[in-house]
């Protein structure tokens, strides 16, 4: 009842506006067509966009669904049986379930603590140089590593922190043992992060750069004239000023917190050190791409998806309601 | 206005400088390394292990000879040209039509297909899903399976949409009462004044391409087929004794082996840090455009 009378009373009160309702549902279809015919050449020219969104985007969901089947790839998405949640509990009750989900957690948080920090810092102290044409010279130099390709970089990691490599060696002097050290389960999530850090800080600097290049002058200018000196103006004005960028870059990093990559795993890892190194996504491509167990690893990625999917709405959801900057 | 500095905020510039020199080292020294050691000659670098270089160790260009001499590099050069060529004229003319129409004010459907775009970035089907989808649309094995499903990056679209939102409305009008069509007022008017967003995606897309391997890993089996760095891969991570030489003699090409790891990381990052800092001064307009999404 309680349910249904408040519809009701709203039904009454919109009855006489039902009419124009209809005729505004019928304009709008109207509309729509005069809106596709006049603007035609637009749309005609969107309809590649819109298949390969349909094709490589939305085919790959709907093919999702085979996580619920037992797919073979002669029965085909379609025709392959439903089998409900059972690739999905079989991977909950799996010895993986918890490493891996351990394992994903704190090379990604990790990576964020440590490395969130490091372009934001760098910004601020580009920011603080006098000579502009040296901040220049810094910035196009730590761009730079961006632009190297992952199997480059891994490969020379993976060179330097063999035995004789370059960074073995240079440890030594502060008595580390001369070993290989990805071979170590301990060193593999600090080789990811720093080597993380050296590639992407000065990228990642970019956008706080470009922030304290929208702070008001003035608002330096009256703080001098309070007496205000470089380190006040710092953590009064620089900061306060760029914090609704950290925010938004903060949400997204926490919102990626799960979907961490596989690639730069699969470069650096071995067999040794799966039980440290292996993610989920890792451990989708080997028990997918390699092991072809399709349905099992489908099951690991969509679960992967919607964590990510959820992780994204809640932390966007909080920081709204937190202090009003967000994605969307 | 001058203010005479504080003891402190000098001290604080010369750290800050002293920071900055630091890091520059620190990001340059593993690159100068790695070119140091191509250029040694091999058995010399052998026997030095693994000491800070400050030159290469003799002057050698055997590595590099052998690396020049490896088929797959050649063929690994070729297949990632053509993708890289092939693909970003893909790229291009998809992410541009895409953001136009999307930048078009007027049109009824244009939030639904932003939607409808945009949703993609925060939800996929995941690895698994997307690899079985090419291998049934009968791409796998083909290079176009490196070309085709990566045609359009969702964020760079977005980029390029903003691009196309600054131009002036009233420059398409009086374009189409001069009873222009629509492409060609996109090819006339809109794409001459969105050139430097353009230069920005033709760099992204491009390093994207030419340092992009998973997907190659996943979807190409034929060797010959496989891109540049797919070949690095097998070279200098899987360390694999038949991609990384020919030679009959063992000790001999263990002794080159090393070096000519890092001549080939040489040969196959060069040209991308040799042109970007031809391109700098137009990507850092491109990132801002990007972090303001949405």
């Amino acid at each position: 009842m309680e349910q249904i009378q408040p519809t009701s009373l709203k039904n009454a009160q919109t009855t006489k506006n039902t009419t124009k309702a209809l005729e505004d549902n019928q304009s709008f279809w109207r509309r729509l067509g005069k809106d596709l015919s006049v603007n035609r050449e637009q749309y005609l020219i969107f309809i590649p966009v819109l298949l390969y969104y349909i094709l490589f985007h939305y085919f790959p969901m709907y093919g999702s669904v085979i996580a619920f089947k037992d797919y073979t790839p002669s029965a085909g998405i379609w025709n392959s049986p439903w089998v409900g949640f059972k690739h999905f509990k079989s991977f909950f009750e799996s010895y993986y379930f918890i490493t891996l989900l351990k394992n994903t957690l704190i090379l990604s948080i990790t990576n964020l603590l440590v490395g969130f920090p490091a372009p934001i810092l760098l910004a601020l102290l580009l920011n603080e140089l006098r000579s502009k044409r040296f901040a220049r010279m810094v910035q196009t130099i730590t761009y730079m590593p961006h632009f190297i390709s992952l199997v480059v970089i891994c490969g020379m990691l993976l060179q330097f922190t063999r035995d004789n490599g370059i960074i073995t060696h240079l440890l030594g002097y502060f008595g580390y043992p001369q070993q290989t050290m990805l071979n170590n389960a301990n060193t593999f999530v600090p080789i990811y992060v720093l080597s993380g850090i050296w590639q992407e800080a000065g990228w990642g600097s970019i956008i706080y750069l470009a922030a304290l290049t929208g702070i008001d002058q003035e608002l330096y200018e009256a703080a001098a004239i309070d007496g205000a000196n470089r380190f006040q103006k710092m953590f009064s004005i620089t900061i306060p000023c760029i914090l609704p960028t950290i925010v938004i870059m903060f949400i997204m990093r926490v919102g990626k917190i799960m979907s961490l990559g596989a690639e730069k795993v699969i470069l650096l890892y071995n067999p040794a050190i799966y039980d440290s190194a292996d993610i989920i996504s890792s451990y989708v491509y080997r028990r997918g791409i390699i092991g072809t167990d399709w349905s099992f690893s489908a099951a690991v990625g969509l679960f992967n998806s919607v964590v990510n999917f959820i992780l994204v709405f809640a932390v966007n959801a909080l920081s709204r309601k937190m202090n009003d900057t967000s994605l969307w | 206005m001058k203010i005479k500095q504080s003891m402190g905020e000098q001290i604080f510039d010369i750290v800050n400088v002293l920071i900055m020199v630091v890091l520059v080292i620190i990001t340059l020294y593993p690159l100068l390394y790695v070119l140091f050691v191509s250029f040694s000659v091999p058995g010399e670098y052998m026997r030095y292990g693994g000491n800070l270089l400050w030159r290469p160790l003799g002057f050698s260009l055997a590595s590099y000879q052998e690396v020049f001499r490896n088929p797959n590099i050649w063929s690994g050069y070729r297949n990632t040209l053509f993708i890289v060529v092939v693909g970003l004229t893909f790229n291009m003319v998809f992410t541009i039509s895409g953001a136009y129409v999307l930048s078009r004010p007027q049109l009824m459907l244009r939030r639904f297909l932003s939607l409808f775009t945009l949703f993609t970035m925060y939800f996929s089907g995941g690895m698994i899903p997307t690899y079985l989808n090419v291998r049934n649309l009968g791409l796998a094995g083909s290079i176009w399976s490196l070309i085709i499903p990566v045609s359009v990056n969702t964020f760079n679209l977005i980029i390029m949409r903003t691009a196309f939102e600054g131009v002036p409305q009233s420059l398409e009008e009086s374009a189409k009462i001069d009873g222009a069509s629509q492409l060609t007022i996109l090819v006339r008017i809109m794409i001459p004044l969105v050139v430097p967003t353009i230069a920005v995606l033709v760099l992204y897309y491009g390093v994207f391409h030419w340092n992009s391997w998973f997907n190659a890993l996943i979807y190409i089996r034929k060797r010959e087929l496989y891109p540049l760095q797919l070949i690095l891969r097998e070279m200098i991570i899987q360390n694999s004794a038949a991609a990384s030489m020919n030679l009959s003699a063992a000790d001999d090409s263990a002794m080159i082996g090393e070096t000519i790891k890092y001549a080939t990381i040489v040969v196959a990052t060069a040209p991308i840090l040799c042109l970007y800092p031809l391109l700098q001064r137009f990507f850092v307009k491109g990132v801002m455009v990007g972090a303001v999404k949405g």
